[in-house]
């Protein structure tokens, strides 16, 4: 189970199942990954995850799609150090993650997290102010943060005056502040509607080149996927594993209008056609 | 003053009218019941009078103690019932028929352990109060949505921080009907408490002037612990809608 056993493994070639790229400097780095449910009342245990390989480039934006249950969440949240592997490591900037988030990893949740009793302002600080940061320090990241997610002028409005798209960028203000050098968004936008959900990707995007923070996407939007993502890890029905990885070739420098890029189409095409098969398995799958 | 509040301030004057008239008029037994104009009069001259100050403190400070004890108590025992679930569900059955008990028999019991003086009461009072405040405790740390207690872990809380600053404010709205329910019964079970087993309070007041049929003076002490008891849960419901507004506006 831990980092040193399933690294020294020698890694089979596999074919499509493995995202794992050349050995260096990764800044994410997963090995033969697996999360068992154990079963309950007499059930068998349920194998959610795995086993699955993956590594992510410093600064790299890695979008996962996968059907659902398929333990996309899982994933993050083992990544996250949130839950345990049950098999397979994973480790963060060389330091294995083991039931606890690292230091310079943040989260940010699909469904709504923000402090109901606090202002946005505090909602942002209340990360910083847990570690005893200067006031003074804190306004000026929280100041920094509200005016990269265009909320400044909301600073002290409380959430439930505030919209669900507005929330969830309290939430990922609120992640900002700690300045993470990984972020990991469990389909944040999920609960927006579709013109919003695009513009927050562009407010992502933007957020992504001016941190230069590596970010990991859950999502269940193929759109999403292909507009916003460097590479793109295609999962198959339960028990989660890569079926496929596509390199989208966008620049650095991109909006949510690349979607009227003629390879836009073809790449959600192609995640369309990994994923077809895998979401109906899933769907007969279901209970 | 809203609609309601206006609607709310008639019926009250409406009945209290009612009841003066009825009483002055002979309809209810003057013997029985004094009319309410009487009874402030009398409260009035109680409260100047200063020969019930010292019965009247005492029940607010035994209430006091009862209820703060309780607090305290309940909180640390919601506090742990939360802490460990198996524990919790093996007291489940105790906390959901515990007031099926009639706390008070264990009055004699209470004077045995700690004697003739405002203890006893302390005790019973708190017997009365302090499950409530426990349950309110642990379902309002029961209630905390789940992510809010991922978002602390992703943020890195330690277990006393996300304790102290994402539990206790989540729970908050319960805690408080916890705390204003405790008072409540402290109060209850202190002047019970008094009416039957001691030589002091406001509660043994009452029941003196009963039983000498002072009938003036048990309305006027009656209409005094009303009025206190009263302003106490107003102050308390005042607080806890401000605190409700701003999670909800």
């Amino acid at each position: 189970m831990t980092g040193g056993a399933a690294l020294s493994r020698p890694e089979p070639a596999r074919t499509g199942g493995s995202a794992a790229g050349a050995a260096g400097a990764a800044h994410v780095r997963v090995r033969g990954l697996t999360r068992v449910y154990p079963g309950a009342g007499g059930r068998p245990p349920l194998k959610a995850l795995g086993p699955l390989d993956l590594d992510l480039a410093p600064g790299e934006f890695f979008s996962v799609v996968g059907p659902s249950g398929c333990g996309k969440s899982t994933l993050l949240d083992v990544l996250a150090g949130l839950s345990a592997a049950s098999a397979g490591s994973v480790s963060f900037e060389g330091r294995a993650v083991t039931g606890q988030v690292p230091d310079g990893v943040g989260v940010v949740f699909q469904e709504d997290s923000s402090f109901p009793w606090l202002s946005v302002f505090d909602n942002a600080a209340f990360g910083l102010r847990r570690l005893k940061t200067p006031e003074a320090e804190v306004r000026a990241r929280v100041a920094e943060a509200l005016g990269l997610i265009g909320l400044s002028g909301f600073a002290d409005a409380f959430p439930a005056q505030l919209s669900g798209g507005m929330r969830q960028r309290v939430c990922i203000a609120r992640t900002l502040v700690m300045r993470p050098r990984l972020i990991l968004l469990d389909e944040p936008f999920g609960a927006l509607d579709q013109q919003t959900k695009l513009l927050m990707g562009d407010e992502l995007l933007r957020l992504w080149r001016e941190t230069g923070a590596t970010i990991l996407l859950i999502t269940h939007s193929l759109d999403e996927a292909a507009l916003l993502s460097d590479r793109i890890g295609v999962m198959s029905a339960r028990p989660g594993r890569f079926i496929d990885l596509i390199e989208t070739g966008w620049d650095r420098e991109r909006d949510s209008r690349i979607a009227a890029d003629p390879g836009f189409g073809a790449i959600t095409a192609r995640i369309w056609s990994q994923l077809r098969e895998e979401s109906l398995k899933a769907m007969r799958a279901a209970p | 003053m809203s609609r309601a509040g206006l609607i709310r301030t008639g019926v009250i004057v409406a009945a209290l009218a009612a009841l003066e008239a009825a009483c002055r008029t002979g309809l209810i037994d003057r013997f029985s019941l004094s009319p309410p104009s009487e009874m402030a009069i009398s409260a009035a001259r109680i409260l100047a009078s200063g020969e019930y100050t010292r019965d009247i403190l005492a029940t607010f400070a035994t209430v006091a103690a009862a209820a703060a004890l309780s607090i305290v108590a309940g909180f640390g025992l919601g506090v742990v019932l939360y802490r460990f679930p198996r524990l919790k569900r093996a007291a489940d059955p105790f906390l959901a028929s515990y007031y099926a008990v009639p706390s008070f028999i264990f009055y004699p019991l209470f004077i045995v352990l700690f004697g003739l003086n405002r203890w006893p009461l302390v005790a019973v009072a708190f017997v009365f109060a302090v499950v409530a405040m426990a349950i309110a405790s642990v379902d309002g740390f029961l209630s905390v949505r789940p992510i809010l207690l991922r978002t602390a872990a992703s943020l890195r809380l330690t277990r006393a921080q996300t304790l102290r600053h994402v539990i206790l404010p989540a729970a908050a709205p319960y805690l408080f009907t916890g705390v204003k329910l405790t008072v409540v019964y402290a109060f209850i079970g202190v002047v019970a408490g008094e009416f039957i087993l001691s030589g002091s309070g406001l509660g043994y007041r009452i029941a003196f002037a009963y039983q000498s049929f002072e009938t003036a003076t048990m309305y006027g002490l009656m209409l005094i612990l009303l009025t206190a008891v009263v302003s106490v849960n107003m102050l308390l419901w005042a607080r806890e809608r401000r605190l409700h507004a701003r999670l909800t506006r």
